[in-house]
């Protein structure tokens, strides 16, 4: 037997909503971990990453020491994570004799590890460690621009892959509409060798130019630091191409109450709310008016509808 | 406003857009610009200046892609100019698979074989009765059977049945056809995988044939009392086994043995006297009848009496 089995409140059954399958899908969430030993330097970029993406980020600060994400089975909890906060991206931190600092940037798809980058974090400077003037510094949640450049990101798989990864990592939201006035910051993303990424966060100044277009100083606000590519693992081509398929129509809210006319154009139909002139408080229809005689009131002048049942008095 | 012109790097952006060498790739949707032609001549020994050329690349980048952003038209807010931007041109694969399209219901299958057509209907209908307007579903609604204090009866009415209790029956059975009928379609959903995402198709268990009621399920807090008392069913009493995880410590283990105060004051008495005597008396009135064999005393006496002649 099978029984249909739904939500008893209405803000789990919206919450669910939430982690439904969309056709267009808003961004993605971010899960910031730990394995089970981590140096300082790691537990500031972590803590680092998670402030710069406070707004859809979820950081998990316990040790896992069944997580390693290139070995088979440990993974497991870390799809375990994904499910529970519902995060498709992760960074995962952690420091060994071989791997000192060691950053795992990974995706997953329908909940399971879709492709993973991992690099060594070095010549890291702390937010705190940069001098600038506090008014350029950024809002938060604002948008990020984000710049490559290097022929390596081009020309090398590693570098590529990382490309597109730390793309989506500091992206932020997608949005349709962008006010100018509440842009600040940028990520610089500089190959410096075959497998050498430099990573800075800057603020933006913009001065005047004589154009519309204004002219771009920028003040490095950090943090900054290293990345090493080590290891990575990209998608399998099946699991790829299903996960690149986007939806060929976007949805089209229907708009209400607004035609199209060839003559007279674009036409609005406006409903005027009920004033409910009887709801009105007059000032001798006083609240403390003895009940029957409130009452005998309302019944008298009782010729609107009721849409509640009156209590019956015997 | 010649000399301004002079200086601005703005020129010199120009220049490099005019350059087809140098070509960013600027993703307006993303905000995001790419050179890929980009190498250092020789990779700068102090890290200050590798900073310093990096940043100086970089702000080239942004100006690239703050001019394509600030020649979008915009719309004045109160917040500042809002332009629109256009979708992001660089794939990126999506987090979870597209939902799938809902399967028709029966219904729907059959209004479209029919050709039925849904039509809007009023929220609220007169009722004539009353003589009010009322909601055409839910409380308080028109044509509720429940407001219907009178059935006159029929010549084909049969005797002996509660003509309201039939309407409650027939009503209840109507509920549960359309119930049936929900579940049905769910169940087409959930083959199709487009189950609405609040909805779970839980498998209730099939209760065995000859039992009462389905097996209850056991709860996370009673196997962890079950897996602690089973634990100290070893030698040691499960002192030096390894743990389970969830397992509790036994809940009042019972205390074997009890001990009587070695000295004994005034007031509490001669307990461990007491305690021998309540065991004596126990098995003394247990056993009171066998105390006296009035058989065996006779065959005794008889025995001695006879060696007493002899």
């Amino acid at each position: 037997m099978l029984k249909a089995k739904t939500p008893k409140y209405g803000r789990v059954k919206r919450e669910l909503d939430k982690r439904a399958p969309k056709l267009v899908e808003t961004g993605k969430k971010t899960l910031i971990l730990q394995g089970t030993k981590t140096s300082n330097v790691l537990n500031t970029v972590l803590s680092e990453i998670y402030h710069l993406k406070r707004d859809n980020a979820i950081r998990y600060t316990r040790k896992n020491d069944s997580i390693r994400p290139f070995e088979s089975g440990g993974e497991t909890s870390l799809e375990f994570f994904s499910m529970k906060t519902d995060c498709s991206m992760f960074v995962y931190g952690s420091t060994s004799k071989k791997r000192p600092d060691n950053l795992v940037i990974g995706r997953t798809y329908d909940h399971h590890i879709y492709d993973l980058i991992e690099v060594g974090v070095e010549n890291f400077k702390r937010m705190d460690s940069f001098t600038y003037d506090k008014k350029l510094a950024p809002q938060a949640g604002s948008k990020p621009f984000i710049v490559f450049s290097g022929e390596a990101f081009e020309s090398v798989d590693e570098l590529k892959h990382l490309k597109e990864v730390l793309l989506e990592l500091l992206r932020g939201e997608v949005v349709d509409n962008l006010n100018l006035a509440g842009l600040g910051r940028v990520y610089v993303c500089t190959a410096i060798s075959s497998n050498r990424v430099f990573l800075t966060h800057c603020a933006m100044r913009l001065k005047k130019s004589g154009t519309i277009v204004p002219r771009i100083e920028l003040v490095e606000i950090g943090p900054s630091m290293d990345f090493v590519v080590r290891r990575h693992r990209l998608p399998n081509e099946s699991l790829k191409k299903e996960a690149m398929k986007t939806a060929k129509d976007k949805l089209h809210k229907k708009i209400k109450n607004v035609s199209k006319d060839a003559l007279q154009g674009k036409l609005g139909k406006i409903y005027v709310p009920d004033q409910k002139v009887g709801e009105m408080v007059l000032p001798n229809k006083a609240k403390g008016v003895k009940r029957e005689r409130r009452e005998a009131k309302v019944k008298n002048s009782n010729n609107e509808r009721t849409s509640k049942k009156q209590k019956e008095d015997s | 406003m010649e000399d301004i012109l002079g200086t601005v790097p703005a020129w010199r952006v120009l220049n490099r857009e005019m350059d087809t060498q140098n070509e960013y790739q600027v993703d307006l949707g993303n905000l995001m610009a790419f050179d890929p032609f980009h190498h250092f001549t020789s990779i700068p020994s102090s890290r200050e200046e590798l900073v310093a050329e990096c940043l100086s690349n970089g702000t080239e980048l942004v100006q690239a892609i703050v001019s394509g952003v600030f020649n979008l038209p915009s719309t004045e807010d109160i917040d500042g100019p809002l332009v629109k931007l256009p979708p992001p041109t660089t794939k990126l694969p999506r987090e979870k698979p597209l939902p799938k399209p809902k399967p028709p219901t029966r219904w729907e299958q059959f209004a479209k074989a029919k050709g039925i057509r849904n039509r809007k209907k009023d929220k609220v209908v007169w009722d004539e009765q009353t003589g009010t307007w009322k909601r055409r579903y839910g409380f308080d609604r028109v044509n509720d059977d429940a407001d219907v204090p009178i059935i006159e009866a029929k010549m084909t009415d049969e005797p002996g049945v509660d003509p309201f209790a039939k309407r409650a029956a027939e009503k209840k059975e109507r509920v549960q056809k359309n119930q049936k009928n929900q579940l049905q379609n769910l169940k087409t959903a959930a083959k199709a995988g487009a189950l609405p995402s609040h909805v779970q198709l839980a498998a209730t268990a099939l209760p065995i044939t000859g039992t009462q009621a389905a097996k209850k399920k056991f709860t996370k807090d009673e196997l962890g009392n079950v897996a602690g008392l089973a634990s100290t069913a070893t030698a040691s009493g499960g002192k030096f086994d390894k743990k389970l995880r969830g397992e509790k410590p036994v809940k009042n283990q019972g205390k074997h043995r009890k001990f009587l105060p070695v000295v004994e004051g005034s007031g509490i008495g001669s307990q461990e006297k007491e305690q021998t005597d309540r065991v004596l008396s126990k098995l003394i009135s247990s056993n009171s009848h066998e105390i006296l064999n009035v058989d065996k005393l006779i065959a005794l006496e008889a025995a001695l009496f006879v060696g007493q002649q002899q």
